[in-house]
């Protein structure tokens, strides 16, 4: 065991940390609307609305991040008809798997409320609805973060250089395996059960 | 978009076998990985529910350790480091196995998928009430009989759904596997899309084969679910209010 190179490595793990964890942020703060919508639609009275919404939610749950990201990586520069940066399609790709996850935590927590404050009418989907809502969801929301922050590891596969694929990058020069990848598995496992922390606090706070 | 379809590849050599193959590879890793997670988890779950403080802790270790690092780095750590911990002679005969990434993806997803199972076991056992047990055995039951009779049988039927969800859970993680080189379904299309540059043909399979086990997972669950529900056997989340 060697230590050394860590520690002589410890600035480009760390700006790999910040490239997942700005992944996470984007992706959560673009799917979240997103999948707020789309639970929405699903509670829709319009057949077609709902319809689309749950095939959506369905579809996307049904298949590993990992598939929907080959699938995104192939497609975006196929119909926007021009090179795209790797970055470019994995950001979509993240966004429209996660908003499937988020709308069905939508879903729930609006669902936990009540439907009959629902069909109160429309205007009480903002003011009373949505705020009960956001508080029931709130500990569901922490740690599907912490899956999306998991799931930037996924990213690998890319060659995107996120924590685990700087982490391989390194072992892979300077044949320190080990290492680098215990370290990596601490760096995950410090930030993964600080948040899910948060998140039971919030589940206490709220029963 | 331009694109032109061509899905006959999909039948040609080699592309038909690699598929079949795949897809097989896929199931099989999925059921090994979630019935080794099961028996995991069982014993798991149980320790979180007993009285020894001690036991108690050592569950939730577990838990916590395996549920907060993510797969893929698990499967690193299982394929990397691991063998270089244990005795050489160990590492000797495991190096020189048939397919150390599928071992290794197979203990993997099942310590990963364990500790997940092992909260959803538990939920199940706190969610039977304590007043179950006492009247089992103030009816003469023996305590191993009220378990086989009594706690078991209700508390599997509590779990069904959560059950189905993890299965489906670990169904879809059997694609991280390719991360250390297993070739299940996503690896397959991947390779057929890297050699013939037929991409959405190649992922309309492996989308086809997660979307279609996953109805029939969901089909054959609920149909178990009913088929065992016991009229008014009070489900899980209205035993409360």
């Amino acid at each position: 065991m060697d230590w050394q190179v860590i520690i002589a490595n410890f600035p480009l793990l760390m700006s790999g940390l910040v490239k997942s964890l700005q992944l996470t942020v984007v992706s959560v703060l673009f799917s979240f609307p997103l999948g707020c919508l789309i639970a929405i639609g699903r509670l829709s009275h319009r057949r077609w609305l709902s319809g689309a919404s749950t095939a959506f939610v369905n579809v996307l749950r049904s298949n590993p991040l990992i598939l929907i990201l080959f699938w995104f990586y192939f497609l975006v520069p196929l119909i926007t008809g021009r090179n795209v940066n790797d970055l470019t399609s994995i950001i979509v790709a993240f966004i429209v798997f996660f908003a499937a996850y988020f709308a069905e935590i939508v879903r729930s927590g609006i669902q936990s409320v009540g439907v009959r404050q629902i069909q109160a009418g429309l205007s009480s989907m903002r003011h009373i609805v949505l705020p009960q809502a956001i508080r029931a969801m709130l500990p569901a929301l922490i740690t599907q973060c912490i899956v999306v922050f998991q799931g930037t590891t996924v990213v690998y596969v890319i060659g995107y250089s996120e924590l685990l694929h700087t982490a391989a990058s390194i072992a892979e020069r300077t044949v320190r395996p080990v290492e680098l990848y215990v370290t990596v598995a601490a760096i995950y496992f410090i930030v993964c059960y600080s948040a899910s922390r948060i998140a039971r606090h919030f589940e206490k706070g709220a029963a | 978009m331009r694109y032109e379809f061509n899905w006959g590849l999909l039948w040609r050599e080699p592309y038909f076998d690699w598929i079949v193959e795949g897809i097989l590879t896929t199931f099989h890793l999925a059921l090994l990985a979630w019935i080794l997670a099961l028996c995991l988890g069982i014993v798991i779950g149980v320790l979180r529910v007993t009285n020894s403080r001690l036991l108690r802790a050592i569950g939730t270790t577990y838990v916590e350790v395996f549920r907060n690092i993510p797969l893929i780095v698990q499967l690193f750590l299982w394929l990397y480091v691991v063998p270089q911990m244990l005795p050489r002679e160990f590492s000797f005969w495991w190096n020189r196995l048939d397919n150390v990434p599928y071992w290794t993806a197979m203990i993997g997803i099942s310590f990963y998928t364990s500790a997940r199972l092992a909260e959803q076991i538990r939920s199940a056992l706190r969610a039977i009430p304590p007043g179950q047990f006492k009247a089992g055995l103030s009816t003469g039951l023996t305590q191993v009989q009220v378990y086989r009779y009594v706690i078991v049988p209700y508390a599997l039927r509590i779990i069904i759904p959560a059950l189905t969800s993890e299965f489906l859970t670990v169904f879809k993680n059997t694609a991280l596997a390719l991360t250390i080189g297993v070739i299940e379904i996503t690896a397959t299309t991947r390779r057929i899309e890297a050699w013939s540059f037929r991409g959405i043909e190649a992922y309309t399979v492996a989308s086809l084969t997660y979307i279609a086990t996953t109805i029939l997972v969901i089909l054959f669950m609920s149909w178990l679910e009913r088929r065992y529900q016991i009229p008014g056997l009070i489900k899980r989340g209205e035993a409360r209010v």
